[in-house]
């Protein structure tokens, strides 16, 4: 019994991985074929990029305080207080901003998107989209994934902004260490190799969380209680396939970069 | 056809040799369990109204979403507009189904968009101008008898608008076709009257050819006997003994076409659950 319960598992993720593959292989070959639907890639923009700003900010700003607490009291027990600039900026360049906004995102969108395409399907708003002829994976999924990609990108930038920002605040305000120093060692010691690690990576997880929540919300079954398990599902997936690509990301761009 | 089920539509039964269009070989539909539709076979030929009978869940919708491609059978073929679409990509049906309107059990209205927006979908993306939209959407609002409605949302209609509302969003692009699943499904019955007659005046004014799901026997006989009258613009009852020929009836039992026939042989029919069905 436990034997076959674990067999219908198993097959049934093996299931999931290979729809999943084939949705996410139809959905990145139509952001590439016409028709685009730049209105709704608009309306998405606004509704997942403005919308996230403001816990954006707020997470990136703690999170940047976070590490300049963290980090001077560290730091100044070698008597290297002076490189929290360094520290955090490289932290929430390279991975903090990316990794943070994905999943600050994920949580707030992945959800959203799959909760309301899950509603369409359970009141057979999807099957009559393509009764009327128009096909919802262009119509919905597409601009969903297409304003998830531009949007994470550009919301990552916002989050390192204000996660070096919040360190000098700490800095200042709290260390009362000198700002311009932490700025100026914030600022010396970023590369250009930093940079594109840090804004390589919002690109593929504005893909997860998009595909993710599109994926679940399209195949939701069972009504409004299958929704809330398609939201569940959404979240939580998107959240562990950031953090596990993430860690793909680094392993190769390190070994390039390096 | 008996010579006392005359023909009284306002449009001529179809010649034989017209095209169907849509005709079904022994398509079987199956889920996760046992099949849902075993081997059925019939057709709609131009001008033909079809009304499919049955009990609740004996497969009705998902006959009906079959013909259009939304859902696959796993076996027999399905040609629709004299086109195999059985296993025709996705991107090939949406044209095809753009020349079909289909009337959702529940409507299923956008309940994001307002009633101008879901009546003129399918001209939205075509990009037709705003003005004509509205005038169709008028007019496709006046067909229907809602046209307070223009600027509301769907949560701010009743079930009975909802529905009325999804007839004019099927009607607006003058389909080659419609498929109504329970339009009259759960509706109070001055509701559901004025719904068959919006169907008997699509059909009689119109002749678009048409499947209609139900399972009110009211409703599918309200359509043989009566024919919608444009001067006094309403329903009228045909004269006593008359019917329309040009609507028959389909009649499905767990998954299987158990009857394919006119009124007279459905009336008369010796089949056991036909006859439960009918009493």
């Amino acid at each position: 019994m436990a034997f076959n319960a674990i067999d219908r598992t198993a097959k049934q993720i093996v299931l999931t991985v290979q729809e999943y593959s084939l949705f996410a292989w139809s959905a990145l070959l139509d952001l590439f074929r016409p028709p685009i639907y730049w209105t709704d890639f608009l309306i998405q923009c606004d509704i997942i990029g403005f919308g996230s700003i403001p816990i954006v900010i707020l997470s990136g700003f703690f999170t940047g305080g976070v590490l300049a607490l963290q980090s001077a009291a560290t730091l100044s027990a070698f008597g290297a207080a002076a490189v929290t600039g360094q520290f955090v900026s490289l932290t929430m360049v390279r991975e903090l901003g990316a990794v943070l906004t994905g999943i600050m995102v994920s949580g707030r969108n992945a959800s959203s998107i799959a909760s309301e395409l899950g509603s369409m399907v359970v009141t057979e708003q999807i099957d009559a989209m393509r009764a009327l002829g128009v096909d919802p994976m262009r119509k919905l999924v597409t601009p969903r994934i297409f304003a998830s990609i531009t949007m994470l990108l550009m919301l990552t930038i916002v989050a390192d902004a204000f996660g070096i920002a919040g360190g000098a605040a700490v800095t200042v305000f709290l260390n009362h260490q000198n700002g311009t120093q932490y700025f100026h060692m914030a600022y010396e010691r970023l590369r250009y190799p930093d940079i594109i690690q840090g804004l390589v990576k919002p690109l593929f997880f504005g893909y997860i969380l998009g595909s993710i929540g599109c994926f679940y919300g399209m195949r939701t079954t069972g009504g409004t209680e299958g929704v809330g398990r398609s939201t569940i599902d959404a979240v939580v997936i998107s959240s562990v396939l950031i953090i596990f690509v993430d860690f793909l990301i680094t392993h190769v761009l390190l070994s390039i970069f390096a | 056809m008996t010579d006392s089920y005359a023909a009284m539509s306002s449009s001529p039964a179809p010649a034989p040799a017209e095209r169907p269009v849509v005709c079904l070989h022994e398509i079987s539909v199956a889920f996760d369990g046992p099949p849902v539709l075993k081997e059925i076979s019939f057709s709609v030929a131009p001008a033909e109204t079809r009304i499919l009978l049955g009990p609740a869940g004996v497969g009705k919708s998902v006959l009906l979403k079959a013909i259009i491609g939304l859902i696959r059978p796993q076996n027999g073929s399905v040609e629709l507009f004299g086109e195999d679409i059985t296993l025709m990509p996705e991107e090939n049906l949406f044209p095809l189904r753009a020349r079909t309107g289909f009337v959702f059990q529940e409507g299923a209205l956008f309940d994001s968009l307002t009633v101008r927006d879901n009546i003129a979908y399918q001209l939205i993306q075509e990009h037709v101008s705003d003005e004509e939209i509205d005038a169709r959407v008028h007019e496709a609002l006046k067909f229907v008898g809602l046209e307070q409605t223009f600027s509301l949302f769907p949560t701010a209609l009743s079930g009975g608008m909802k529905r009325r509302v999804a007839i004019a969003r099927a009607l607006i692009h003058s389909p080659e076709l419609i498929l109504y699943d329970s339009p009259t499904g759960g509706l109070d019955p001055v509701t559901s009257n004025t719904i068959i007659e919006l169907i008997a005046k699509q059909r009689d004014v119109h002749s678009t050819p048409a499947l209609l799901v139900t399972h009110r026997l009211q409703d599918a006989f309200s359509l043989c006997d009566h024919r919608f009258d444009p001067e006094q613009d309403r329903m009228v009852p045909l004269p006593e003994g008359q019917f329309n020929r040009n609507t028959t009836f389909l009649m499905l039992e767990e998954g299987r076409l158990i009857f394919d026939g006119s009124l007279h042989e459905i009336v008369h029919s010796q089949n056991t659950f036909v006859r439960e069905f009918l009493k």
